[in-house]
């Protein structure tokens, strides 16, 4: 998936990837995508929960290998 | 929806795990685009207290419980294996090596997305606690009223 920003949640946990997630969509546009990497498995669920409560659209999650794991969030 | 929703916390507890618990649910709200209240009563006063030893207006009891629980995010032990310190300093290297925010990260994090502070006025007297004893970041003084206002009409209220 084409992506606008990146950010690199790896070796992160709780609540970092959702802090930094939520500063780095404030500087987005809406309708850009930001992908975020993370292998802290909890980012499946916890990015669509992350998502709905925040109004924007949580697009998918794939395996990125060596345990990593891309999910895509499109800003609202 | 964003900004409709919001959690108040009750900051019972002054140990080091419990608060570290209760920061990352603040932070992680406070992500999510939710109003976030953490009210500070009874030994989680300790949490925002700048652990100094002041004597104050203390009466003498009052000061002895200043020196056994001093406060300050650095002076809190762990509620489980704290083993006169030794747990602690095992849990924080541990936090480190898995890149986890310590609690005198996760204060100043918390304050920069906007989660409100309120430290508990009845429990500041029965322990002898002026205003001067907190750390800036605390926004209010109050009582159970203002707790209960907010938690009424909040969707997520819990005691740590």
């Amino acid at each position: 998936m084409e992506a606008d920003d990146t950010l690199d949640c790896v070796g992160l946990y709780c609540p970092m990837p959702m802090v930094k997630t939520s500063k780095k969509i404030k500087e987005m546009q809406p309708g850009q995508v930001l992908e975020v990497l993370a292998d802290d498995r909890g980012i499946r669920s916890d990015m669509p929960a992350w998502a709905e409560k925040t109004g924007n659209e949580f697009l998918g999650a794939e395996d990125a290998g060596d345990g990593e794991i891309r999910v895509y969030v499109r800003k609202k | 929806m964003p900004g409709e929703e919001s959690v108040t916390i009750v900051v019972f507890s002054g140990e080091l795990d419990r608060a570290l618990a209760a920061f990352n649910i603040a932070t992680t709200a406070a992500s999510m685009g939710m109003e976030v209240t953490m009210f500070f009563t009874f030994w989680g006063l300790g949490v925002v207290k700048r652990g100094t030893l002041e004597r104050g207006g203390k009466s003498p009891m009052q000061w002895m419980m200043g020196m056994m629980d001093r406060g300050g995010t650095g002076h809190l032990k762990l509620s489980k294996m704290d083993m006169l310190g030794a747990g602690r300093r095992s849990m924080k290297s541990l936090m480190k090596k898995y890149r986890m925010p310590s609690l005198e990260e996760m204060l100043p994090m918390a304050k920069e997305l906007g989660v409100h502070f309120v430290a508990c006025t009845t429990s500041m007297a029965l322990m002898g606690l002026e205003e001067a004893d907190f750390i800036d970041d605390v926004d209010e003084f109050a009582g159970a009223a203002t707790y209960l206002g907010l938690a009424s009409t909040g969707s997520v209220n819990l005691f740590i």
